[in-house]
Parts: C-alpha cells; structure tokens; sequence
C-alpha cells in the first residue's frame, strides 16, 4: 500500500511536467497552430504568455499546498497552529492577484486590438453557413459556389480505408490570393454555422440575419483546413472548410474561369434540354445536396425527413414541386434552393426525383425544364 | 382549534411507514435523502449518456451511433448533469445540512419543500420519455441556441421547454425555503458573520438562483411563442434576432454555473478546517469573496459569445469583467492553502477529495482565465479545450465537492462510519481516470477538434482512445462509490457525535447525536 502510494504521488507531479512539455515545443501537435498571417502569431504568442504565467502562479501555489501538506501531517506528530487570518497578507495576495491580471490584461487588449479591424479588404467574400456546407461568394466579380465535404460515407461508416484528409477535405476549397488583404463576411442561410480556419485565427459565427467580419492576409501560398464550430444539426461534424491561398495571377485566372463558367451555365439556361440529359445532371445535384436528408434511395428518415419515392409532389404536383424547391418550406428543415443555384440546377434535379425509382412509373412524367423555372421566377417578380 | 394541541402526541414523532414517509414527507431530513437519491439516480442515467459519446468517439468514423442520436446524447448528458445532478445534490446537502448547522428544527417552509423535490422527478421524466419518442429528444446541445431549437427543433422541443419550466419552479421554491429558513430559524446568538461558511455559500446561491431561474423561464417561453404561437423573437426572417437568444441565455447561464460552484465552496471549507484541525483561514474574505463572484457573475456572461461579432469595446469590457472574477477565486485558493499551512492535517477520504478538489478545480480556473483572453478565446472557443475546461470545474470542481460532503456528512446522517479503505480506493480510482478524461481534451482541443462532432479528423484519435478509455474507468469507479454508501447505510462502526476529531467545536451539527433526531433541534442551542 505504502508503494503504490509512493508511485501515485510521483505520478501527479510527473503528469503535469510530462504535459506541459508536450505543449512547451512550438511545432507540437497538441498545442495551438502558430498559424501562418501576423494575427495567429501574435494569438499564439499570447496564449503561451498567459499559459507560462499560470503555469508559474500554480507551481507556486501547488508547492505551498502540497508542502503543508507533508510538513504539517499529524502522522508526524504537527500540532495545529491557531490563526485565523492575517490582513495584510490578504491584502497582499489580493494586490498581487490584482496586479498579475492587469500585467495579463496588457499584451491581450493589444492583440486584441490588432487582430479587429473591419476596414474593407481588397477583396471581400461572401460565406454563408448552410445545412451542411459552406458558399462562397466573390463580391467584386459576382461569381460564388458550394464547399461540400468530399470524404466518402464509406470512409465514415468504416467500409473502406479513411484517407489522409478525412473529413478535413471538400470537393471545392475557397481560393484566396496571397499577400492580399482579403475581408470575410459571414453569415448563415438557416441556422448558426461557425467559420473557422486556426491557421488564420479566424473564427466567426454565421448567425442568420447578420453579417459578421473578419479578414486575414495570407503570406505564403498553401491549403489551410478548418472546421464548423457551431452546433447546427446533424451534420455538423462533416461540413469542414478548406481554404487555399495562392499567388495573384493564379488567382487572377481562377476568377476568370469562374466568370466564364457562370456565363455558360447562364447560356445553358436558354439551351433545349432533354430528359435524359435532365437526369444524368439531376443525379448528381440530387447526390450532392438533397441524399443527406432525402437519402440516396429517395426513401428519407420519416418522420424527419420525408420520402420523395411516392411524395404526391413528386408524383402529381410539378407546380408545388417548384416553389418547394424554390422557396423552402418555412419553419422546416427544407431550405431554398432558388436564390443559390442556377435554373438548370433546380430543374434537373427536380426532374430527377420525378423519373428516379419509382416515381419515372408511378408519376404524371411530366419534366420540368430550366425554362419553367425562369418562368416561374418571372411570375414572382411581377 | 385549541383542541388539535392537545391530540398531539411527543412520543410519535418518528417517520411514518412505508411508501408514503417519501411521498408526503415534510421533514428536512428525508427531502434530502430523497434529492440525494434522485440526483445520484441521474449520475448514473446522465453518466451512460458520457459514455455512449465516449465510445462513439473512441475511434474515428461513425461505429455504434448516429450523428442525430449523438446529438441527443450530448444535450441530454449536459441537461441531466447540470439541472438533474448537481443542483439537486447541493439542495439535498442544503435540505440535510441547514437546519442543523444553525440549530434549527426543521426548514420553514415544509410542505414547500416536498412540492419542490416532488416536481423535479416530473420535469426529468418528461425530458427523459422524449428520447422514446419517434423524432428523438433535444438535440440542440444543453444551451439549446435558437434557431437550432425553435424553427428546426423535433416538435419535442415542447416537452422540453416544459420540463425547464417545471425545474425553474422547483429552484426558486427551494431557494425561498432556504432564505426563509436562514434569516428566521438561526440559533439565537448566531450573527450573519457567524454562520457556518456553507449556510453562506447557500444563502448567496439562492439568492442567483431566484434572480435567474426566471431569465431561463423567460427565454424559453420566448421559444414557446417563436414555435407555436407565430412571434419572432429568434426568427431573423420575421425581423427576430439569434443573438438575442444568446444574451438571455447566458445571463442566465453565466451566474448558474456559479450556482453549481459555490456551495461545494462552503462544504470544502469545512472539511478543510476539520482536517487541518485549525480554523478557516478568512473568514470574513471567504464570505466576502463568495458575495463579489456572485454580483461579478451578472456582467461576464457574453464571454461566452466572444464569435457572435461583438463591437470591440463590448469584447474588452467582457474580458475585463471576467479576468475580475479571477481575483476573488484566487483569494478563496489562496485562504484554503492557509488553513492547511500550520495544521494537523490528516488524510481521510473527504479530505483527499477536498485536496483533489483546490488542486483540480484551481486548473479549470486557470482555463477559464486563458479563455477569458478575447483575441486566444478566438482560438479555443467550442473546441475540447471548453470541455476541458468546464469538465475541471464541474467534476473534480462540483462533483468533487458533493462526494467530499457526503463522506464527510455520511456517518452523522446514518450513525455509521463508511470503509475508509474502500473510501481512499474510490479517491484514487477516481482522482487518476478524471485526469487521463479531462487533462488530453485540453490538447485535442488546441490541436482543433471542435465539441460536439460525432466525428472526427485522424490526428486526434491517439488522445481520443485515451480520453474514453479514462472515461469508461471514472464511470466503473463510481459504481464503487454506490457500493460504498449502501454498505454505510446498512452497517458500519458507530460513530460518535463529533465524528471527526475535534470536530465538536466546529460546528452545531456535531453536537446532535449520529444519525441525529428526527426534529434535528427541538430546543434551540445558544451559540456564543
Ligand atoms: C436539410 C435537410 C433537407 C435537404 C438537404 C433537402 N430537403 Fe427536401 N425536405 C426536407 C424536409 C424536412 C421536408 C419536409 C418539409 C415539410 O413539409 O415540413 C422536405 C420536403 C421536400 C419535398 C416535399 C416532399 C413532400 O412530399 O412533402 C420535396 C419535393 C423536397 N423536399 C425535395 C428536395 C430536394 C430536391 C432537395 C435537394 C435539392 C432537398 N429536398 C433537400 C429536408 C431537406
Ligand atoms: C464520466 C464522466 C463524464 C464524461 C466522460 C463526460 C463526457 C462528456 C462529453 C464527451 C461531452 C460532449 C462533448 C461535446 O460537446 O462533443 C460532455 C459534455 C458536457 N458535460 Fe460531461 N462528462 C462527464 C461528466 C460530467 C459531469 C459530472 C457534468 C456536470 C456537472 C458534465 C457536464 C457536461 C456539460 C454541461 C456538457 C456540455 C453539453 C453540451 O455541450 O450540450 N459532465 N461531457
Ligand atoms: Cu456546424
Ligand atoms: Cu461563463
């Protein structure tokens, strides 16, 4: 008893030591990324200021406790001393406590006043929080797209290998160019997402109804992973952020072949489609954004998710089916689609769930075409 | 009516029989035998939930739950441990302990406090049927943000917001109890700066506790009327306002997880100055320190909302604010440091606990003040690092001193002495898996794993295994701790009135006898 007494009260002095020297080297996996713009560095610099000042205050602190404890054990014959307080010691400590804050208070307001600044950035970005992923939206050049996770569900259900990347990976990164005062403006299509990259100690809310700040400037080239920090569902988990910063003229061109894809997908619009080119688009779209609460198969997870396999509104009601997928339905999970995706998007995919599985059989077959959707929207407009 | 006196019979004024001494029981002692069971009830229910998560996050990927059902788990854990554990267990000591440490009878209000115990077994069975129903329980997390929990909340958000009403009542009719029995029932000469440190610790809680259960009820309400009633409050697409939800939340929350602190304050300063064999070192900075956390706590709450995108001021004013409320914990550290310091300590199991609770709970205060730092807040806000955090101040914190209580209460509550070896097993069980739990969340945290994922990134699943690994021992470990108090209840060597060595002169509960009388003071002892 007496031994493994022994071990035990080296093994809580030992603990804390062996920690902290995980945390002490700079590169360490387990302590702050150092992160790569002037704002994360000053930010890691400060945590480790006020980390060693508290790792200070509680050596001293233990030392006193755990030194009375041993001096004073009655099993070595220690009689009680009979004081019940000392005023100046407790002015003292309460002065020094004072003081130890107000020397942490410093450096933080500093920091914190560097790392605030929403003056407009040379280029400034829209990102909306959405069940589950991420939109971007280049404000000068009005051209914007998804950010979906592109880990595979057999990867996260175990089936097969888990990659390097797993769930720290999207099928298309924010690209940002280096050396460039680049401003985020943040907000939330449904309910509070968070924007985070630690690299860039950024991290904000997307609250719906707000648009928050925060801005970086990236130095170097490279690929940058965050996370969602805000519970919002079920997927909260799987909607990372990956951002990929490069130089200038590669951005230049990155913008570019974004503008030239958004004037196609316009030309697209005007273009006859038919069903089974519809379908195949469909199909992916469906797979992308609707099979994390439709399900692949079309079946749902009633009651929260409702089936579209049989939906009357997949079966019979094209009209409804439009404004569904236009509109949302209010007070539900159901969101918009319309505002964020184009009218070949919108109608490929709901042709898709009209003539997928069952429903191409049981259905009225009725095909709803990029044109429906631009009329519907000029209905609404008028 | 005169007649009703006379029918009374003193020689009857033991507990009634059977089933109906717990249902219609007014007597101090058994309501906190009966919040003590209920909240050690929830501990176990509330502590399967931690491990459903544990063993979910034992690896990457998604093995024995889904994302929803997780979601569940999480929020239900954190409801449960908070309204369901911890508060309870300190109404139970309060119930248990008051009377008796100012010398008084009973509590005032009797039939009171059957109505509050009664209520709360209510409210959980509500929250808790509602993971039986088809679309699942809670699952917004225990700080359930809007509109997470309104616009796409399960329609079982209703059951929700009515169990957090019906806890409310029972809190602030608790704490009515509690102020009315403190100002009314002390023993005569019992000044305020007399009272024992735990009445103290009790009074200033329920003081919190009525000037913020209402917010809760409040904002919940608020939620009511945003799902059913067609208002909102929360709604951004009908003009409403997320954020607000936040800032009423938390100016409940902020002062309720002082709630959940200050009593284990005033139960560790007893033990302290009992093993020590000195008295508290402080007194009057020990009372004051209590009352200045207490009123500090109404201005920090937005620290936790550091992300939501607070004007620059509003970020240094609440870090300010909150970096303040480190100095008045310090000076409670600092003074139970001084009451060992020239002692005759010894090293019983309430004592060992208590010990584990200034080290540990001393760590969570650290983090607390490193999350305090607006510009790193940044950094560690919803990642591990925040349940690290709050696990050091809510385990080894509240937890800690709630089991250090019930050691150091237990032998005057049932007249049998518990297993002291059994007891220092359960220390040390327990001392070694809440680190290798709680001490690896800090470092996964800064590494970046945010909370509440169901799933996570490979680099963090060598400390993940760990961390569960720890958890599945502290879960086991308590086990022991049941073990324990029923072989206490059952059998034991007698204990003595004083119980503790020297014990007699520190406080009025050691002058009854063990377990004490029904009616614990039915003449009122004097005090000098
Ligand atoms: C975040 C989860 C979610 C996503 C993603 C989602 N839906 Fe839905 N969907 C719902 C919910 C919930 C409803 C039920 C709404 C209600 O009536 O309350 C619904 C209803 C529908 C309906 C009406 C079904 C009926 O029979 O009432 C259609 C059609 C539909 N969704 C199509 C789609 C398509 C197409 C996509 C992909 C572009 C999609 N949804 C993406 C959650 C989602
Ligand atoms: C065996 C002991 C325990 C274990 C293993 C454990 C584990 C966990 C885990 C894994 C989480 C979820 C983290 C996440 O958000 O992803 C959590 C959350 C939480 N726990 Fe514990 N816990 C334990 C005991 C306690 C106790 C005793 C309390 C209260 C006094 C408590 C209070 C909380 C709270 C308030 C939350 C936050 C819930 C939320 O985010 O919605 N836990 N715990
Ligand atoms: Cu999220
Ligand atoms: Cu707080």
């Amino acid at each position: 008893m007496a031994y493994i007494k022994k071990v035990f009260t080296k093994l809580i002095f030992v603990m804390p030591v062996l920690f902290s020297s995980l945390v002490f080297s700079e590169s360490s996996d387990y302590n702050m990324p150092v992160g790569v713009t002037e704002v994360s560095e000053s930010i890691f610099e400060l945590h480790m200021v006020i980390f060693w000042i508290c790792v200070v205050i509680g050596i001293i602190v233990f030392s006193i406790m755990f030194w009375s404890l041993w001096k004073y054990r009655k099993s070595k014959g220690a009689v009680a001393a009979d004081f019940d307080d000392n005023f100046w010691l407790e002015i003292g400590w309460t002065v020094a406590a004072t003081l130890v804050l107000v020397w942490m208070a410093v450096p933080s307001t500093q920091v914190m006043v560097e790392a605030y600044d929403d003056a407009e950035g040379e280029i400034n970005i829209l990102i909306t929080g959405h069940q589950w992923k991420w939109h971007y939206e280049y404000l000068e050049d009005e051209v914007g797209f998804f950010s979906n996770l592109s880990t595979s569900q057999e990867q996260i259900d175990g089936e097969v290998p888990k990659g390097e990347f797993y769930l720290r990976e999207v099928d298309e990164p924010l690209v940002i160019p280096t050396n460039t005062r680049v401003r985020f403006l943040i907000t939330g299509n449904d309910v509070i997402h968070s924007w985070w990259v630690p690299d860039f100690a950024v991290k904000q809310d997307a609250i719906p109804g707000f648009i928050n700040t925060a801005w970086t400037n990236v130095p170097e080239p490279g690929i940058f992973r965050g996370a969602c920090t805000e519970l919002c569902g079920i997927k909260h988990a799987f909607m990372p952020v990956v951002v990929r910063a490069v130089e200038r003229e590669e951005f230049d061109a990155f913008i570019a072949e974004k503008v030239a894809l958004a004037e196609e997908e316009r030309l697209l619009t005007s273009k006859v489609w038919t069903k089974e080119e519809l379908m195949a688009r469909g199909e992916g779209f469906y797979a992308t954004n609707c099979a994390a609460c439709h399900q692949a198969g079309g079946q749902g997870i009633p009651p929260v998710f409702p089936a579209l396999v049989g939906s009357q509104i997949a079966l019979s009601d094209s009209a409804r089916h439009i404004e569904i997928l236009m509109e949302g339905v209010q007070g539900s999970a159901m969101a918009a689609f319309g505002d964020s995706y184009s009218e070949v998007d919108i109608a490929s995919v709901i042709t898709y769930t009209r003539q997928a599985w069952s429903n191409g059989e049981n259905g009225d077959g009725v095909i709803v075409t990029p044109q429906d959707i631009v009329a519907y929207k000029n209905r609404i407009d008028l | 009516m005169s007649t009703v006196v006379e029918s009374h019979d003193h020689g009857h004024h033991g507990p009634a029989k059977g089933l109906s001494r717990w249902l219609f029981t007014t007597n101090h002692k058994d309501i906190g035998t009966l919040y003590l069971w209920f909240s050690f009830i929830m501990l176990f229910i509330g502590g399967a939930m931690a491990m459903v998560i544990r063993a979910e996050l034992f690896q990457p990927g998604l093995q024995i739950v889904q994302p929803e059902f997780f979601n569940q788990m999480t929020t239900n854990h954190g409801l449960i441990m908070v309204f369901g554990v911890i508060m309870p267990a300190f109404v139970g000591l309060a119930n248990w302990m008051l009377p008796m440490q100012i010398g008084a009878p009973d509590m005032a209000l009797p039939r009171l406090n059957n109505l509050s115990f009664w209520l709360l077994p209510m409210a959980f069975g509500i929250l808790i049927s509602t993971l039986f129903m088809p679309e699942g329980g809670p699952n917004f997390g225990w700080t359930f943000y809007a509109p997470l929990s309104t616009t796409y909340a399960p329609s079982t958000v209703n059951f929700f917001i009515f169990s957090v009403h019906v806890m409310g009542v029972s809190s602030i009719l608790g704490s009515i109890n509690i102020i009315t029995t403190i100002f009314n029932m002390r023993a005569p000469g019992m000044t305020l700066m007399k009272m024992p440190l735990f009445v103290w610790s009790w009074l200033i809680t329920a003081y919190l506790l009525i000037a913020v259960m209402p917010v809760l009820a409040g904002v919940v309400t608020m939620m009511l009327m945003d799902i059913n009633f067609g208002t909102s409050f929360f709604n951004a697409a009908g003009g409403g306002d997320p954020v607000l939800f936040q800032h009423v939340f938390w100016f409940f929350g902020h002062p309720e997880v002082y709630i959940m602190i200050l009593p284990a304050f005033g139960i560790v300063s007893h033990i302290i100055e009992t093993f020590s064999r000195k008295p508290i070192f402080g007194y009057s900075s020990m009372v004051y320190a209590m009352a200045s956390i207490a009123i500090l706590s109404f201005v920090v709450w937005a620290h936790h909302m550091f992300t939501v995108g607070m004007p620059l001021a509003g970020e240094l004013f609440f870090m300010y604010s909150t970096m303040l409320i480190a100095i008045p914990t310090g000076v409670k550290v600092f003074n139970w440091v001084a009451t060992m310091f020239r002692g005759s300590i010894t090293f019983e199991t309430p004592m060992l606990f208590s010990i584990a609770f200034v080290a540990l709970f001393t760590i969570g205060g650290f983090s607390g003040l490193m999350l305090a730092i607006v510009p790193a807040d940044f950094q560690y806000h919803d990642t591990y690092f925040v349940v690290a955090h709050f696990h050091y101040v809510l385990v080894p914190g509240a937890l800690f001193g709630i089991i250090a209580g019930a050691y150091y209460w237990l032998p005057k509550w049932t007249g049998n002495m518990y297993d002291e070896t059994l007891g220092k097993l359960h220390f040390w069980l327990t001392f070694i898996s809440v680190n290798v739990t709680f001490f690896p969340m800090h470092f996964v945290g800064l590494a970046g794993m945010p909370r509440r994922y169901p799933d996570y990134a490979l680099q963090f699943a060598d400390f993940n295994a760990l961390i569960s690994v720890g958890a599945f021992m502290f879960g086991l470990t308590q086990l022991l701790f049941l073990f324990i108090v029923i072989k206490t209840i059952r059998s034991g060597k007698q204990a003595k009135p004083e119980v503790w060595e020297g014990a007699g002169d520190l406080g009025l509960e050691w002058t009854l006898s063990s377990p004490p009388p029904y009616h614990s003071f039915t003449v009122q002892p004097q005090v000098k």
